[in-house]
């Protein structure tokens, strides 16, 4: 009821608004007299070397077409598939973090149905043995906890790509079959509808997403496809128990346009539902360049994917022993991460988070306490000047030249007092691409910091005497002008001066 | 229960068969004889009995995640009806 | 036709007598003569070449590694991939597909040093019982070419029947090597299911397909099958437990064994002169020390009905990949669901298509359960009962058919066509080994006697029917020559 609060909150929407608004509802509107029921559909491309049936490579991005294909994913006749047992491991480690149930006894089946992108006329998958079942993800959105379930988690393979003449499927007169990706090891992972809103939509795929990344199993790239998602969103009035008609959605190709599409759907079912009309159970495509969503109904002979199971593929008995063995390699999943961090090193539930995100940074975090940083001091140069370089330069730190031991050494120097921060900040720019030592750059170019008491005083001295109007303001209330006088020695020391130590030596001087 | 010609056609559509109309009532006669013996299977009295999953009594046939061998595209395309450089080419695939 | 059996060409290689290029133009030769019956469809002269090469070299720098099959002319069904050689499941839909690959069987075989001649007919997509399913047309009967000679691997069976070849390959999903090689007086051998890698054979039914030998003697079978045997990474149904050496169980006699009559297999409608033939076979069987028991198999009435659900409900998926667009015959239309529909309805035979429309509509919404999934029920009966049946005895002994071979066109009905193999099909269902072997003759044409035997006793099936065989004359009987009709027309 948060919609209908901040609704009446921003200024009494009542009957009278409704009416002089005319018939056309808002978002927000809609969401004051409907819920939204939401559930999602994520395939995820697993990171194996091979694909799930046959030994060519998983990694099949910017392969040249149908250079990356052998006899078995061509389909050719007499061939025979043959399971990736670390696809089978990948996704029960999948399972396992998403707090899923792994029956003992599971098999794959076969899906059928035509299509040019699926070369035997039959998609080898999962039907009503599949390798998990039964668990949930739990997550935060606008401070209330949302428990989504996960129905269950499959593994089946990935098909090809197809080019349409003209670039849309509608009209294309031929189409083009590229094969490299058939066969490629997909994971499924169907959540329960208990999501209900974009924003508890989005913040699913984002943990989903994490949790995916950080156990290793799949990259995360929604753009190229490896994560791809689906939803299926029906609308119900509020107080309403039962489910209204279910559409599915398509072709979101990023977390944005999943709830920008949501968002458009919730607006337009509100409609149609408020003329009194059905809403059609259909496919839609998410349009990005219309922001709407298209139906995709066309003269599609309804699929009847008569599943039987793969007489190919002897079934499989996943013992405890195995599951516990894929339990104990489990990486620690984000949300523990983010929790052992606060515990452990007094981070702020905010900053836990942020170096969570993704887990390189929490790596990074945890190799910098290590090497004797402060845990606030580290926290505060990953979250701050490093996440900004790495923006900037679409460089991620252990991709960066420096790395992760180049910066340790730097923020070890400033730590030690050898160099001061805005020094640090410097060589961090200047070394982040190329490399290098920092201590050793520090001693080539004699950047140490100026820290030596009586070189300082003779420095102050200088200043004061080469700025009196400065002493005299200071003298006279003004506290700015310490900041010239304090420029004036660091700009006399090209930077390098203990900025701390030199304001402390000019209070000093300055006071009556 | 005799299998009716919608019957016929709807499965001959699933499985991508063109038939003629003389083929499709040819198909009906017969199809509706086979199954009609066929249909003998439902008086074994099967509730105390499991699918054969596997006549081998094979479980967990995997293997190790090691890349193997691909095929030269022009080997991939040799058999190709209608290529188009290094592509498969189908026709319109919505009418 | 030299009739030669394996170890006789054999030893007429390592004397020097012959060379494999030689005993390869004599096979071939031999073939071309039997060109009335139309067994074979292709000749692999290039192939043929090259391997007769090789072997020539392996007889001649390690001739103690060299195995029985090295530079022995052989002939294999048109289900099985070669690289470079045409296979087209004797369908018009494969017409000129090339593999790109060669199936492991025939690998081992080409390794062995085995010299491939032709590649034969057969029903087409090995859907067939006469072979007269082919899409490039039917073969004849070396003992009476009106007839059939069995099917689906008709033309594999002529050949070794006919002598123009000591060994042929062929494969067997309901009978269509057991069933042939009745009909055509030779022995015919189907593995456990799994003993035998099914990479490279252009599937039918994934479950109960596999591939064995055609040959004038049961050693030869053994011979073979010890090459082509074995577990094979890249088929995840071949079973990875070590194939039991067959030689010295080979010649053991079956002095002591217990062999089991189905009683349900000896009132299938059999002809009298394959009854008659039979029984003798049995006393022949008692003469040699083993003790026959009935026992009984009741659910072997419900098998032809559990063999066409679940053949052609996998076949339906297996035949999905001829759709036009990677490889085979394309019916060009402007819209890609034409083209599936053209390409397949013209491509495939009434047969294939009859198939695949049963096992679509046995998989379909609503039907699932009461066909498909209840014919996996009943397929587990099956098993059960031939396990228990094995409880009391070693082997089980029985006809292969209950009838001897046709004239063609006697069964246009598909149905009754079916029935020939109610005999054979529940080996399939339940993955056994079973052989066929010649075991006399009724009105001039062949009976066969059929062992079988509990999964992976494929050497156990081998020695009895080598005890029967050497025992008797049936497998050095020629048919008369070629194009002559005997027998009585039914």
């Amino acid at each position: 009821m948060a919609h209908a609060g901040a609704a009446l909150a921003r200024g009494g929407y009542g009957d009278a608004v409704m009416t002089a608004t005319s018939a056309v509802s808002t978002l927000d509107q809609v969401m004051e007299r409907y819920e939204a029921v939401i559930g999602l559909e994520v395939h995820g491309q697993l990171l194996t070397q091979s694909k799930m049936f046959c030994g060519c490579s998983a990694d099949y991005i910017g392969s040249p077409p149908n250079s990356n294909t052998c006899p078995v994913c061509l389909g050719l006749p007499g061939v025979l598939p043959v399971m990736n047992r670390v696809a089978v491991e990948y996704t029960v480690r999948s399972a396992l973090a998403l707090n899923c149930e792994i029956p003992e006894h599971s098999k794959f089946d076969r899906k059928n149905y035509f299509y040019p992108d699926l070369p035997k006329g039959y998609q080898i998958s999962q039907w009503d043995m599949p390798l998990s079942l039964n668990g949930h993800l739990t997550f935060t959105v606008d401070g209330e906890e949302v428990r989504c379930g996960i129905t269950r988690v499959h593994l089946e393979e990935d098909t090809g790509t197809l080019q349409h003449a003209g670039d849309i499927l509608q009209q294309a007169r031929s189409s083009v079959v590229d094969l490299n990706r058939a066969g490629v090891p997909l994971m499924e992972i169907v959540g329960e509808p208990d999501l209900r809103s974009p924003a508890q939509a989005r913040e699913y795929l984002v943990r989903l997403r994490q949790i995916l990344v950080y156990i290793g199993v799949n990259d995360g790239n929604l753009e190229q496809g490896s994560f791809r998602c689906d939803a299926n969103i029906s609308l119900r009035k509020r107080g309403e128990t039962g489910l209204g008609v279910k559409v599915e959605v398509k072709n979101m190709n990023s977390f944005r346009a999943v709830h920008r599409a949501l968002e458009f759907e919730i607006v337009r079912q509100g409609r149609l539902l408020d003329q009194g009309q059905t809403i059609a159970q259909e496919t839609r495509g998410w349009v990005e360049a219309k922001g709407a969503t298209i139906s995709q109904r066309s003269k599609e002979y309804a699929h009847d994917y008569r599943y039987f199971p793969e007489p190919d593929l002897p079934p499989l008995h996943l013992s405890a022993e195995f599951v516990d063995r894929v339990r104990a390699a489990l990486p620690e999943l984000p949300q523990q991460l983010a929790e052992r961090l606060q515990r452990e090193h007094g981070l702020s539930a905010y900053d836990a988070a942020t170096l969570t995100a993704e887990r390189e940074d929490a790596r990074a975090f945890e190799a910098l306490v290590a090497a004797g940083v402060p845990a606030k001091v580290a926290a505060n140069w990953l979250m701050g000047e490093v996440a900004r370089l790495a923006r900037e330069t679409r460089t991620p730190l252990h991709g960066s030249g420096l790395g992760l031991e180049g910066l340790a050494s730097l923020v070890k120097l400033v730590e030690a007092g050898t160099i001061n921060g805005s020094t640090a900040k410097e060589l961090l720019e200047e070394l982040y691409l190329t490399g290098g030592d920092p201590a050793a750059v520090v001693k080539e170019r004699g950047l140490g910091q100026v820290s030596d008491q009586a070189e300082l005083e003779r420095l102050v001295g200088a200043v004061m005497a080469e700025n009196p109007a400065a002493v005299a303001d200071f003298r006279g209330g003004k506290e700015q002008a310490l900041q010239r006088l304090v420029g004036g020695v660091m700009k006399a020391t090209r930077g390098r001066a203990d900025a701390k130590v030199v304001t402390g030596l000019l209070r000093e001087r300055l006071a009556p | 229960m005799t299998l009716t010609r919608d019957q016929v056609t709807h499965v001959a559509m699933l499985a991508r068969l063109g038939l003629s109309d003389e083929e499709v009532e040819r198909y009906r006669q017969q199809l509706d004889a086979i199954l009609s013996h066929v249909d003998r299977l439902q008086q074994v009295d099967t509730s105390k009995v499991a699918e054969t999953a596997q006549v081998g009594g094979l479980v967990n046939a995997w293997r190790e995640d090691v890349r193997g061998e691909c095929l030269p595209v022009d080997k991939a395309l040799a058999n190709a009806p209608k290529r188009r450089r290094d592509h498969f080419e189908v026709g319109a695939i919505q009418e | 036709m030299s009739r030669g059996t394996v170890s006789e060409l054999g030893a007429r290689l390592r004397s020097g007598e012959s060379t494999p290029a030689e005993l390869a133009a004599q096979a071939r030769s031999a073939l071309v003569s039997l060109e009335s019956l139309h067994p074979v469809l292709r000749y692999t002269d290039a192939l043929t070449e090259r391997q007769a090469g090789r072997a020539a070299r392996m007889l001649a720098e390690s001739p103690q590694q060299a195995g029985p099959l090295c530079g022995i002319p052989f002939a294999y069904k048109d289900v099985l991939c070669v690289e470079g050689v045409e296979t087209s499941a004797g369908s018009k839909i494969l017409q000129g597909f090339i593999p790109p690959y060669t199936g492991t069987a025939l690998q081992r075989l080409l390794e062995a040093g085995a010299v491939p001649i032709a590649v034969t007919n057969c029903d087409e997509f090995a859907m067939g019982s006469s072979n007269e399913n082919s899409a490039y047309g039917p073969v004849g009967n070396p003992w009476d070419a009106s007839r059939v000679p069995g099917g689906s691997s008709g033309g594999s069976a002529a050949v070794v029947a006919a002598g123009a070849v000591p060994f042929s390959l062929g494969t067997d999903t309901g009978g269509s090597i057991r069933q042939p090689a009745s009909f055509c007086g030779v022995a015919g051998f189907k593995p456990t299911y799994g003993r035998v890698s099914r990479y490279g054979l252009i599937a039918f039914a994934s479950s109960l397909d596999q591939i064995g030998p055609f040959t004038r003697s049961v050693a030869d079978a053994a011979s073979v099958f010890t090459a082509i045997a074995g577990y094979d990474p890249r088929d995840s149904t071949s079973s990875p437990l070590p194939v039991e050496p067959v030689a010295e169980q080979l010649v053991r006699g079956i002095q002591g064994m217990r062999l089991g009559v189905p009683r349900e297999y000896m009132a299938e409608g059999l002809e009298p002169g394959v009854l008659s033939a039979i029984h003798t076979a049995f006393a022949q069987l008692e003469k040699l020390g083993a003790t026959l028991v009935e026992v009984s198999l009741p659910s072997t009435e419900a098998a032809l009905s559990t063999y066409y659900i679940i053949a052609p409900a996998e076949c339906s998926a297996n035949l999905a990949r001829m759709d036009g667009v990677r490889f085979g015959l394309h019916v060009d239309r402007k819209s890609l669901t034409d083209t599936y529909l053209e390409t397949r309805g013209q491509g495939f035979g009434p047969e294939v298509k009859r198939r695949i429309m049963l096992g679509t509509y046995a998989l379909s919404s609503g039907y699932y359960d009461a066909y498909y999934r209840q014919a996996q029920k009943v397929r587990t009966l099956i098993a059960e009962e031939f396990d228990r049946a094995f409880e009391s005895v070693d082997a089980l002994v029985c006809p292969t058919s209950p009838i001897v071979a046709f004239p063609k066109g006697d069964k246009s009905d598909p149905l009754s066509m079916y029935l020939c193999d109610v005999l054979t099909l529940p080996v399939n269902l339940a993955g056994l080994p079973g052989i066929s072997i010649p075991c006399g003759l009724s009105e001039g044409l062949p009976v066969g006697l059929q062992v079988i035997g509990p999964r992976l006793k494929d050497a156990r099936v081998l020695r009895v029917a080598n005890a029967y065989e050497q025992a008797t004359a049936w497998h050095t009987q020629a048919p008369p020559s070629p194009g002559a009709v005997t027998g009585t027309p039914s």
